[in-house]
């Protein structure tokens, strides 16, 4: 009997460095182990595998560094992964070479989201990147020419010592490769962390100047005709009929469950959210002996994933159908936050009621997601 | 005991010029406590009180010299316990005044040797503290001689640390204080100069008999309250509670009266018996009436029961403290109380936070208002809110201080009375060195930081107290401040017109950068009646999002955003602004320093 996930996620850990603001699980070096993390990742999807629907629709590889991984150990692994719809892996372009690019495409990689963060080389330092603006665009090429046509790129604003010109100027630059897809988040210098420390009074002394980046962001995307459909997300509208938003992380947003393999790895799997621990030794101990690893799981009861639905929900520029979410709302706010004219309520032809941030609702979509929690 | 050997005294001093000291040397001479006994500052007894410095509660001490009975009246050291202080003076035919030798007369010194002048007593000046290095023992002692009108050679000088000239003191009060004078076989009367409260055996009143007799057993009468009790037994302190068969005309001791409420017995009353009643009583009976006014509100909602029971207990002991409920929009429950001045409200706020170990948010102090209306009617107004809009006129409470400062710092202090609206009066010379500047000035001024502003403009070297002189008309404005557009209640302040501006304008930009952005422009007004004085509008939010939101930082994610909730249920709400409770500490500390 098969189970009811279509959707995996497949942690590759590995970096060739790790850059200062970032905050995923990621191993550095460790070269000899790609060989038994895979091995490892192959025995947990064994062990899982009654979890999976027959027919996948979407298969993530996200890191770390998918693209450090050793190409031998990455084309095993996705040959041995069930085949989706769409098989999107995440890539640095440093990594991305023709022959690359050639593996991925070959082992039915679908769509590719590139790593770029930035065109500015003073940025790219500051964040501690390792590829030159140069390097981005040629690996974009080199995906372009192995006929992908499903191109993400990743992009920050709000990079400590950006400015305004500065941001206006890489989104041109993005806009000239003309992906299909843009992820612009803005940069989290988490507490504590060595960016935080280096950059923290930088980042304070911008904050102000940088409350308008966002706007900045979604007008010019916008304007080039990219559909701003999740807080951070956007996909080429016109595109003969394909929907290219990133399919994977919709299903989050939609919240479908998912099975996660890896270290670090989630999975929400109906009432219960697990995360493998972090730990690499431990990780590849268990599964060497074929157990599961180690992980914790966190009972989800159904108030919970009602929040859960409002939060991700509400990223969507589809909206949330209340009814996903009806414990978890506040009637009162409900019709504060419409009268704020922060978001409509409407009903589709079924009759289902569905609540649609308007554009500013969205630019404060976190505050009113707060406001609207029952 | 026969009156012809009965001494009753106070000790008087300015704060640190070692008054308790002094006092518990006498105890030791007189062996009214063994070695063993004594610890420092007997007669202080509450933890406050020791830490402090200060002497809340009047309590009075019996011993004996050379054949003679003293009675010791401590009396408070503070103004805002003056009428205690006179009531205590009144149980007494003499006072030792007290001066650090090194420090010379300050104006406490000068205020409470008024008041024993006042009160007719025979005034003992005393220099202490000669033991010091720095002690001037003559100049302090021309200093008392010319405040007292006495000759220098009959200042006391005394080391209350070292012993050092305590006996003469002693010999002093017997030779130089008059014995009491009352009538021993006319009906009984006995002044009530204190009072305190006992968890198990009521309220024990101070008492100096005046004339006649008290028994235990025996039925009382309240003159001026008219309330009843049997007395439960009668005695003298020596230094802990001593029963006694009587307390007669002359003597000083307490009364135990069994009644469970202070407020039933007020300092000032006179006691007589309901068997034989005096026709008249002591005369000089007041209903002590709160000058300052403070709204108390827990931080923390919920112990909205705590507090109200600690107020319940505190007033148990101090019957000069009163509250009653108080709702405010904003703040929520929490109870608005009348102090006897200042330094009252302090320990009452301090005794709270520490006894009783509440967090409290303390509304700008403000004075009882006097208003009349358009129809003529009069009305005492407490609580800023509550200043009706149309008024007739208002009259506020002044006092009249007398400040006494190094001579090179009379200008300044002379220009932060002018700035508080004050009226100069006179002023003194006790010495070469130091001016007693007298001044009448608003209460309203005084509360806020008049006293801090005083220490800091002479390094420290002003000494300061005062008395209350009566209501006059001010030119006084109600303010609200209102947050998106809604008055906050709690934030309401009376003031002069002339200060409405710079205080609104202060107010408006404090809380514009307490309160943080919402999702909607939230003006922030300072106003008169329906005229905006000052206006800052805190600017919407332009962005709150979280930046991005995969499947493995969903719990992360929805955790942040459900302690943001908890962090909103936390806020206060003015109409629709959430306004966390530290912009309202804010301000309300903004209004504890004014300029």
């Amino acid at each position: 009997m098969s189970g009811h996930v279509r959707h995996l996620y497949v942690h590759l850990p590995f970096c060739a460095h790790r850059c200062g603001y970032c905050d995923f699980v990621t191993v550095v070096g460790r070269e000899g182990q790609h060989g038994r993390y895979v091995d490892a990742l192959l025995a947990e999807l064994e062990l899982e595998h009654g979890l999976l629907a027959e027919r996948l629709e979407t298969v993530f590889l996200g890191g770390g560094t998918p693209t450090f991984t050793d190409g031998r150990e990455l084309r095993r692994l996705l040959a041995a992964l069930p085949s989706a719809a769409e098989v999107t892996v995440e890539a640095n372009p440093e990594t991305v070479t023709p022959a690359l690019a050639r593996l991925l495409r070959d082992a039915g990689v679908t769509r590719v989201s590139l790593g770029a963060q930035s065109f500015q080389p003073d940025l790219l330092r500051v964040l501690e990147r390792r590829a030159s603006p140069a390097v981005v665009r040629r690996a974009f090429y080199h995906l372009r020419d192995a006929n992908f046509d499903n191109i993400s790129l990743d992009l920050l604003h709000g990079i400590p010592g950006q400015s305004a010109a500065a941001l206006a100027a890489d989104i041109d630059e993005a806009l000239a490769l003309a992906p299909e897809h843009i992820s612009y988040y803005e940069l989290e210098a988490k507490q504590g962390t060595r960016f935080a420390h280096a950059h923290g009074a930088e980042l304070v002394r911008q904050a102000e100047a940088m409350e308008g980046y966002f706007d900045l962001v979604v007008e010019r995307l916008n304007a080039a005709g990219y559909r701003w459909y999740e807080t951070a997300n956007f996909c080429l509208a016109e595109a003969d009929g394909r929907d290219l938003r990133a399919q994977h992380n919709l299903a989050y947003w939609l919240g479908r469950d998912y099975l996660g393999l890896g270290i670090g790895a989630v999975s929400t799997l109906g009432d219960q959210r697990r995360r493998n621990a972090p730990r690499l030794r431990a990780y590849l101990g268990s599964l060497a002996g074929r157990e599961a690893p180690p992980r914790e799981v966190e009972a989800l009861d159904a108030r919970t994933r009602a929040e859960e639905r409002l939060m991700l929900g509400l990223r969507l520029d589809t909206g949330l159908p209340l009814s996903e979410a009806r414990r978890s709302v506040d009637d009162d706010a409900l019709g504060r936050v419409e009268r704020l004219g922060l978001a409509t309520l409407s009903a589709d032809g079924n009759g289902r009621r569905t609540l649609v941030l308007t554009p500013r609702g969205r630019r404060l979509g976190g505050a009113v997601t707060v406001e609207l929690l029952a | 005991m026969d009156q012809e050997r009965i001494r009753n005294f106070s000790i008087i001093a300015h704060i640190d010029h070692g008054k308790s000291t002094l006092a518990d040397r006498i105890l030791e001479l007189t062996n009214t406590v063994t070695g063993r006994e004594m610890r420092a500052q007997v007669l202080d007894s509450m933890e406050l009180e020791r830490e402090r410095g200060i002497t809340i509660k009047a309590q009075a001490v019996r011993v004996t010299w050379k054949g003679h009975e003293l009675n010791l009246i401590d009396t408070p050291g503070h103004v805002d316990f003056t009428y205690e202080v006179s009531r205590a003076l009144q149980a007494c035919e003499g006072a030792v005044l007290v001066v650090d030798a090194a420090q010379g007369v300050e104006a406490q010194t000068v205020a409470n040797a008024y008041l024993a002048i006042e009160n007719d007593l025979e005034l003992l000046p005393l220099a202490n503290k000669i033991d010091l290095p720095q002690a001037d023992a003559e100049g302090a002692a021309s200093e008392l001689a010319g405040l007292v009108g006495d000759t220098p050679d009959h200042v006391l000088k005394v080391s209350a640390k070292t012993g050092a000239g305590v006996e003469a003191v002693l010999d002093a009060i017997v030779e130089r204080i008059p014995p009491p004078s009352g009538d021993p076989d006319a009906p009984a009367r006995a002044l009530v100069f204190d009072s305190s409260y006992d968890q198990y055996r009521g309220v024990v009143a101070f008492v100096r008999v005046v004339d006649g007799r008290f028994h235990a057993r025996e039925h009382i009468l309240a003159m001026a309250q008219g309330t009843r009790f049997e007395t439960e037994e009668v005695g003298f302190f020596s230094p802990t509670m001593k029963a006694a068969d009587t307390l007669d005309a002359g003597e000083v001791g307490y009364i135990i009266t069994g009644l469970k409420d202070v407020a039933k017995l007020r300092v000032g009353d006179t006691l007589t018996t309901q068997a034989r009643p005096a026709s008249e009583p002591l005369p000089g009976y007041k209903d002590v009436k709160p000058m300052v006014f403070a709204a108390l509100f827990p931080t923390d909602s919920d112990e909205y029961p705590q507090l109200r029971d600690a107020l319940e207990r505190l007033r148990l002991n101090d019957a000069s403290l009163s509250y009653e409920p108080e709702t405010s929009q904003a703040l929520g429950f929490g109870f608005r109380c009348g102090f006897l001045g200042l330094l009252h409200m302090e320990i009452v706020r301090e005794r709270l936070e520490r006894e009783f170990d509440l967090d409290l948010l303390v509304t700008a102090p403000t004075v009882a208002y006097s208003v009349t209306t358009p129809a003529g009617d009069v009305v005492e107004v407490h609580n800023p809110a509550e200043m009706p809009p149309e008024r007739e006129r208002v009259d506020e409470p002044y006092v009249r201080a007398s400040i006494v400062v190094p001579k090179d710092g009379v200008g300044q202090v002379m220009e932060l009375c002018t700035d508080r609206r004050g009226r100069f009066d006179h002023m003194e010379y006790p010495s070469p060195e130091r001016v007693l500047l007298v001044y009448e000035l608003p209460l309203a001024e005084i509360v806020f930081d008049f006293y801090d502003q005083l220490k800091s403009r002479t390094s420290g070297y002003a000494g300061f107290d005062y008395d209350f002189a009566g209501f006059r008309e001010g030119e006084l404005v109600r303010l609200d401040v209102l947050v998106g557009g809604e008055p906050v209640d709690a934030l309401s302040l009376v003031l002069h017109r002339d200060e409405a501006y710079a205080r609104g304008r202060a107010l408006v930009d404090r809380l514009r950068e307490e309160i943080p952005r919402q999702m909607f422009d939230v003006p922030v007004q300072a106003a008169i009646g329906s005229r905006v004085i000052a206006r800052e509008t805190i600017k919407a939010k332009r962005k709150d999002v979280l930046a991005k939101c995969y499947g493995g930082d969903i719990t992360r994610k929805r955790k942040l955003l459900e302690r943001q909730k908890a962090g909103k249920r936390r806020m206060k709400q003015v109409g629709a602004v959430e306004v966390p409770q530290e912009a309202f500490l804010a301000v309300l500390n903004l209004n504890d320093t004014k300029r």
